[in-house]
């Protein structure tokens, strides 16, 4: 079981409890706001974009080149950032904090 | 002047699948405070297609769009299992497969399109013979082919579906045969260079793609299918998948007298002729701004957005569906993703990022304009042409083909 937050663009905290899946069909399943997932998951959207706290990243791990490659042009994106559809929930994550990244 | 809706209006959506569910979720993130019923006659709890011809076949959890808990956080009323019959645009009520009707303040339609079967002689004489648009539909042909000894299985049609299908048909063992009518497979969406891609992905793969296969018979006899070609050519069936397109589902809003030319006609912000009746999904006509015409979409970015822009539009928002369309289809490992509409081009540019391999991105030019990209295996062409396309930039032709030159937009435009 992992805990896993996110914070909303507006600054709300949501705290959600995760066993398996992706951490974006966690968040599309409670709908947190900004997380649309509206590929499914297959990284083709990038509706799922967060960014992970600098000391949180070994937890999730590096972003893929697809990834990068799907962010490319987003404004939004820095080094922090992932699709969360990329993230698969185990024991790890718990206690990770991820921004929802803005999006046009 | 605008309706006053209150908690009191009734927003009702027929059909749950991208569209509908979308809409109803979306609606209340715009604000819509009265109730919002969902209707669709498929029993399963609303889920993602694109898996079902991908993944679905070996993986048998379905991949649902939202969790069961969400619909009732959320107060959206959502009914399965149940069928409209038709629409009452006087009364503004619907009327469903148990006889009751139901009131209406704004009505969506959300219907989607149905799989076309061909009127092949004999094919009511087949045996294991399925479209591929359901979950219900995959559970069949999943069955079947788990049961059949030889695991032969004809797919007719190679567009995205029959050739999804046939990867991961074959991904589970069974002998594959694509037969399409057509000189070259995905005819009618890419350019040559790009059939002859997943042609030969298919060949590498052991699944055998024919062309020029216009099927005109079926003679199904103890559980094994003949498959007849006009050129004489048979081949033998234990399953047989159908993927040969789509047929809008507008008899609803037909009946209604609602206007419909190739789908629901509906506006820049998804209204119909009512204006308390929105079509949004693959049912609908609609004007794109961009390549200043009405199009038919069948995808999920079509869905989603126009959903999106219904919502808005219901809660006297005055949004403008202006989105460049953008489609994916995953086969074996290549992973393909377009965007724009490539219809009309008169030039198309092919960039390999390395020789021999497949990294390619296929560039669609009408003169000076670009109107679409397709790229395999490289995500960087895709969001890059999204960008191109949308901004209207003048390209370099001859930077966008040479590949010493990276994909980055200040790179490849004139300056
Ligand atoms: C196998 C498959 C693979 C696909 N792959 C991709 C892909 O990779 N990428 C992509 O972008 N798109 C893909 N698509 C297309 C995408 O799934 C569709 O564009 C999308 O589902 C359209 O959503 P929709 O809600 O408009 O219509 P639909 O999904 O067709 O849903 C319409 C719903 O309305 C219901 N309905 C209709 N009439 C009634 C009635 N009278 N009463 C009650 N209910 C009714 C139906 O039961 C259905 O659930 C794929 C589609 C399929 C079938
Ligand atoms: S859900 Fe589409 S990229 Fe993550």
């Amino acid at each position: 079981m992992a805990k896993i937050t996110f914070i909303t663009t507006d600054n709300k905290t949501i705290t959600l409890e995760g066993t398996s899946g992706s951490v974006m069909q966690l968040a599309v399943d409670n709908s947190v706001p900004g997380i649309d997932g509206d590929c499914g998951g297959v990284c083709s959207c990038a509706t799922c974009h967060v960014h992970v706290a600098p000391e949180h990243q070994t937890k999730t791990g590096e972003a893929t080149e697809i990834e990068t490659d799907m962010l490319e042009l987003n404004d939004y994106a820095n080094e922090q950032s992932r699709l969360c559809c990329q993230i698969e929930i185990s024991d790890a994550l718990d206690g990770i904090v991820l921004q929802v990244a803005e999006s046009d | 002047m605008s309706d006053i809706l209150t908690k009191e209006s009734i927003c009702v959506v027929i059909g749950a699948s991208h569209a509908g569910v979308n809409l109803a979720f979306s609606l209340r993130k715009e604000g819509w405070e009265g109730s919002i019923l969902l209707f669709d006659k498929d029993p399963e709890i609303p889920y993602h297609r694109p898996p079902l011809s991908k993944t679905y076949l070996s993986n048998e959890e379905v991949n649902v769009l939202k969790s069961a808990e969400s619909y009732q956080k959320e107060n959206i009323n959502l009914n399965l299992g149940v069928l409209v019959r038709s629409i009452n645009r006087t009364d503004k009520t619907i009327m469903l497969s148990d006889g009751t009707n139901q009131a209406y303040d704004k009505l969506v339609l959300a219907t989607g399109a149905r799989p076309i079967i061909p009127p092949i002689s004999g094919i009511e004489t087949a045996t294991h013979l399925y479209p591929l648009r359901t979950a219900e539909d995959v559970g069949h042909i999943r069955n079947a082919f788990h049961t059949s000894k030889n695991k032969r299985v004809v797919i007719l049609g190679g567009g995205y579906i029959g050739l999804e299908t046939a990867a991961s048909i074959k991904k589970l063992g069974g002998t594959v045969t694509v037969l399409e009518r057509e000189t070259r497979i995905l005819a009618r969406v890419t350019a040559p260079e790009m059939s002859d891609f997943f042609m030969n992905l298919h060949a590498e793969n052991g699944v055998e793609v024919l062309t020029d296969k216009n099927v005109t018979a079926i003679n199904g006899t103890n559980g094994v299918n003949m498959v007849i070609c006009t050129d004489e050519s048979q081949f033998e069936a234990d399953i047989i998948v159908i993927g040969v397109g789509i047929r809008v589902n507008s008899e609803l809003a037909n009946s209604a007298g609602l206007v419909i030319e190739n789908g629901i006609l509906v506006d820049e912000t998804a209204c119909t002729n009512d204006k308390d009746i929105f079509a949004i999904g693959d049912c609908t006509f609609h004007y794109n701004p961009h390549y200043n015409r009405h199009v038919r979409l069948e995808s999920v970015q079509n869905a989603v957005d126009q959903a999106k822009v219904a919502a808005a539009a219901i809660c006297d928002k005055h949004p403008v569906y202006n989105t460049i369309p953008w489609f994916w289809s995953d086969q074996y490992d290549a992973k393909l993703q377009m965007v724009g509409l490539s219809e009309g081009y008169n030039e198309t540019l092919i960039r390999k990022e390395e020789s021999e391999s497949t990294k390619i991105s296929i560039w669609y030019f009408k003169d000076d304009i670009l109107l679409a990209v397709d790229a395999i295996n490289n995500p960087k062409a895709f969001v890059l042409g999204t960008k191109f396309i949308k901004d209207g930039s003048k390209i370099d032709k001859s930077k966008l083909v040479d590949v010493s030159v990276p994909l980055k937009p200040d790179e490849l435009l004139f300056l």
